[in-house]
């Protein structure tokens, strides 16, 4: 299979994801610019993290509009896997690939530290590496996570199964302790109603190495990479 | 035309902008204040012949970029020249 990392202006993480993705998991992994259209037979594209556009207006506001979103929209209409993470959650939120928005955390701080979170569907491409219930250990590091969503359309996305990651504490309870930025449900992560696109604050790409934290992010990509086998 | 947006956080959204400043204002001292709920102001000019058109462009830039209609709501305003 084949990946695609998108740079826009003020990205930060694309260096990261390129290097999880090639040096560790030995993926074909190409950075795709924001100006551009072609994706290069991308199986799989990344948004990465970052403040895309200075992050200004709203997160992910502008990004929506670059070149390569217009290719990314097309490509996930056609069903292809899209991963968006922190920033990257955001521009897809603001693009309506997928439901709800992210606002300002709770706490109005940034916050950069580790996190738990529990895998709550694995019957998707992004999560059927892991074992049901399955807690990764991820960093976040963000101002902007709090996610929020219509209350009967979060009903709605809870019965489908679309909230793959929820933050937990250490036995795995959602309890409002262990949310770091006061998202609804305790939201971490959402896919759209198709399963093909998924959203998510914490960050896999910064957790792939033992040595450096832990392996908690290996099994978001080892996901995608099974399901496409 | 000079035109006027506000956009506010949703009646439910959760906005601890508004929180925070809430709080700050009762530890000075106002205790009459209630709520309070943070937005943005945005100024544009717009070449349109009649208020109503320019008000029908402006919403149309609020509902493809300026707000964001899951979390935020808008008012438009074209100053009288």
């Amino acid at each position: 299979m084949k990946w695609g990392v998108v740079t826009f202006p003020g990205s930060l993480d694309d260096r990261d994801a390129l290097y999880a993705l090639r040096d560790v998991l030995e993926q074909d992994a190409e950075p795709l610019w924001h100006k551009d259209r072609d994706l290069r037979k991308a199986d799989c594209v990344v948004l990465p993290g970052g403040f895309s556009y200075g992050d200004y207006l709203r997160c992910g506001a502008m990004a929506r509009f670059s070149p390569v979103m217009e290719s990314v929209v097309d490509f996930a209409r056609r069903g292809g896997l899209v991963l968006g993470i922190c920033n990257g959650f955001q521009i897809l939120c603001e693009a309506h690939l997928l439901p709800g928005a992210l606002t300002r955390n709770r706490s109005l701080s940034f916050i950069c530290e580790p996190v738990t979170v529990r895998v709550e569907n694995v019957n998707t491409p992004f999560t059927c590496a892991a074992q049901p219930g399955q807690r990764l250990r991820l960093p976040i590091k963000h101002g902007e996570g709090l996610y929020v969503a219509p209350e009967d359309e979060l009903r709605r996305m809870e019965d489908r199964g679309q909230v793959l990651v929820r933050y937990v504490d250490r036995n795995g309870n959602p309890a409002d302790a262990a949310n770091p930025n006061g998202s609804m449900h305790s939201i971490a992560g959402v896919a759209n109603e198709t399963f093909n696109v998924f959203g998510l604050m914490p960050h896999p790409e910064h957790a792939v190495e033992p040595m450096l934290g832990g392996g908690g992010g290996l099994t978001i990509f080892r996901s995608i990479i099974q399901s496409l086998a | 035309m000079q035109v006027k947006v506000f956009i506010t956080p949703k009646k439910g959204v959760l906005d601890p902008q508004g929180r925070a400043i809430e709080h700050s204002l009762r530890s000075l001292g106002f205790d009459n204040v209630g709520q309070v709920r943070m937005g943005k102001y945005i100024e544009l000019d717009v070449a349109a012949a009649s208020s109503d058109e320019a008000a029908g462009e402006v919403k149309r830039m609020c509902d493809r970029l300026l707000a964001n209609s899951v979390i935020e709501d808008y008012r438009v305003e074209v100053e009288r020249a």
